[in-house]
């Protein structure tokens, strides 16, 4: 990996300047590994959407993709690596012990580890969840590398690197960050960020089981049981295909109601943006961009948000967005597909309204007559 | 009981700017807080400490002016308060930031007594990575204990904690031992108003002051710019989407009703999916 980078040093980047030769020891890390995270047999879906985007890593580094599956022995994990082949990795190592039943730091970030030190990968991708932060934050303080959170785009570049885009100063611009002297480069992304890939049926891979070295004596933290979230504390936002969201243009707690009744009609979730959250308007299950929900809706309705880069990364994969705003030159209209210069607390209700008679089954056989 | 509250001052997110021309920040007269996650860490010590007794030191890395904040924390009954402040320590990443906060809760152990607990926030507002505390805890060797939404129990005796940590699509009831780092959940508890004694202890007290020698760094190359392994290689504003938001023309019609034309033109199959969901509620 030598040879200099596209990127055009630039005299603000001082930390760019700062290359150095990789380390002959880090030269045999090779391949982009994928930590597949499970909970009670259960896949989180960011693990599949993070093999979609090592996918494309590996195939630009002409290396192998591989998922790593931690879980207790039995039919139930060998199911999750059958299924992992199915989204498109190479191969899988895994460790299937009970000991590993319940997540917990220690002995996951033991066994993690481990496979990272014998079977040395380049990349390293973990999902940005209560799980996933937790393990990555341990495991590259343990093995003394760089991990960056939270990111929204991954690419390699043409030396090489991982160059892992997320944003920064609270959200208000991106930055693009390299781990250049130490392996493997470690990364973490948020559910929604990347796409669902293709599942083929029936793929096949090799499997690498590597043994557990933690018996449970070793560990201190004991689960004592597992309260599931009931089903109505779950908003369903992240996977809708309608969201309506609201902003500091709504001005009021009161007339953020406005937002919720366009998403009634609609059959829609609602959601808002961080400013709100803040204010103690809305609950933090609802927020909507880097530090709360990505979404990927079919239809994104913005009313009275200004569309700050912490919000924008949030809804970029939707299919149509929709804002509307006081001001004609919010960053909103940067990324919207429609947009409309209104204030949302007059337009709100119309739409509703609009939408209702639209939708409702005798409007629709009389628009279509 | 000893426990240490690790803080950090950050800007008011909320109020930063952005050039609009050069894509710079600017940060003049952008006031500075506590982190507000820190808060819920905070108040929970607090808390632990009435209940047991013993002391809560603050800690925080950061420039002089980072101070203020460590006297903020003691108005709210913070013991004693720790600055970790030397040019050294400036551009460090996540993994150079622990390196330097688990050798000064080393030396704030040494001095003061060896904590049993050590309280983060659970991130940052500024950076939002939630990479801080599980490090320091690999560092010092401590059970982490992240994300964690209730302490059901503690005995100072057994040294027995017992927790329920927020997980995805539940909680987890932990069984585990002092010493250990927790990163307290947001909306857990609020912080409390601090006393008028607390308050005016603050004013006087003097906050401990430890450049990277004085906080018993051996080897500076682990710190800041230097120890960081995470190298930023460009800022930049993402570039609008080709081709901005179309601006509906409203003409004769509603404006209600032109959004919605809009709407089904560019996805005419929008319009039957719409049908289907809002006859489902």
């Amino acid at each position: 990996m030598t040879g200099p980078t596209n990127t055009p040093a630039r005299p603000s980047a001082g930390r760019a300047a700062a290359k150095k030769e990789l380390p002959e020891h880090f030269k045999a890390y090779k391949h982009v590994w994928v930590f597949v995270e499970q909970e009670r047999g259960q896949v989180h879906p960011v693990s599949w959407e993070l093999i979609g985007a090592g996918r494309k890593l590996a195939d630009k580094l002409g290396v192998e993709l591989a998922a790593v599956v931690l879980g207790p022995s039995g039919a139930a994990t060998r199911g999750i690596v059958a299924e992992s082949f199915c989204y498109g990795v190479d191969l899988a190592y895994l460790v299937a012990d009970d000991i590993l039943a319940d997540y917990r730091n220690e002995s996951y970030t033991k066994a993690l580890t481990e496979l990272v030190d014998t079977y040395k990968p380049e990349i390293l991708l973990l999902g940005a969840t209560t799980l996933g932060r937790d393990l990555a934050g341990a495991v590259a303080t343990t093995l003394l590398t760089g991990l960056t959170a939270d990111c929204t785009d991954l690419d390699v570049d043409a030396d090489g690197s991982l160059a892992a885009t997320r944003p920064t100063f609270g959200g208000s611009l991106l930055c693009t960050i390299y781990t250049l002297n130490y392996r493997p480069q470690m990364a973490t992304v948020r559910p929604r960020v990347m796409p669902m890939p293709q599942r083929l049926e029936n793929a096949l891979g090799r499997v690498i089981e590597h043994p557990l070295a933690i018996v449970e004596d070793d560990i201190v933290t004991k689960v004592l049981g597992f309260l599931p979230d009931r089903d109505s504390a779950k908003s369903n936002l992240a996977f809708a295909d309608v969201v309506v969201a609201g902003g500091l243009g709504l001005a009021s707690p009161e007339n953020f109601q406005l937002a919720r009744q366009l998403a009634l009609v609609l059959g829609a979730e609602y959601g808002c943006s961080r400013p709100l959250v803040q204010k103690g308007w809305v609950t933090s299950d609802r927020q909507i961009g880097q530090t709360g929900k990505t979404i990927r809706p079919k239809l994104y309705i913005a009313a009275g948000i200004s569309g700050a880069i912490q919000h924008r990364v949030g809804v970029e994969g939707a299919d149509l967005i929709v804002a509307i705003n006081t001001d004609k030159n919010a960053q909103i209209f940067d990324f919207a597909h429609l947009g409309i210069v209104a204030d949302a607390i007059r337009l709100l209700p119309a739409l509703t309204e609009a939408f209702r008679r639209r939708l409702s089954p005798h409007s629709r056989d009389r628009i279509a007559s | 009981m000893h426990i240490v509250v690790c803080i950090k001052q950050v800007p008011d997110s909320a109020q930063i700017r952005v050039h609009p021309v050069t894509n710079t920040i600017m940060r003049q007269g952008v006031p500075t807080i506590i982190n507000p996650y820190d808060l819920f860490a905070l108040e929970e010590a607090l808390r632990l400490r009435d209940e047991f007794g013993g002391e809560v030191t603050v800690l925080t890395m950061g420039p002089p002016s980072a101070e203020d904040s460590l006297r903020k924390a003691q108005t709210f009954g913070a013991d004693r308060a720790v600055l970790l402040t030397d040019r050294y320590f400036a551009g460090a990443d996540t993994l150079a930031t622990t390196y330097a906060l688990a050798t000064a809760i080393r030396k704030i152990g040494a001095t003061y007594g060896v904590p049993d607990i050590v309280f983060t926030g659970k991130q940052t507002i500024d950076g939002d990575t939630a990479q801080v505390g599980p490090g320091v805890a690999k560092r010092l060797g401590l059970v982490q204990l992240t994300y964690v939404a209730r302490i059901v129990s503690l005995d100072p005796q057994t040294r027995r904690i017992e927790v329920e940590r927020r997980a995805e699509g539940g909680v987890q009831v932990l069984l585990s031992k002092l010493p250990c780092l927790v990163t307290m959940l947001e909306a857990t508890n609020e912080i409390r108003r601090g006393s008028l004694a607390d308050a005016l202890r603050a004013a006087r007290s003097v906050i401990v002051k430890w450049n990277a020698q004085e906080a018993g760094v051996e080897d500076i190359a682990k710190c800041g710019l230097r120890g960081s392994p995470t190298i930023v290689k460009r800022v930049f504003a993402p570039s609008p989407r080709t081709g901005k938001a179309a601006l509906i023309e409203i003409g004769d019609r509603q404006p209600a009703e032109a959004v919605i034309d809009e709407i089904f033109k560019r996805q005419p199959k929008l319009e039957s999916d719409l049908v289907a969901l809002a006859r489902g509620f």
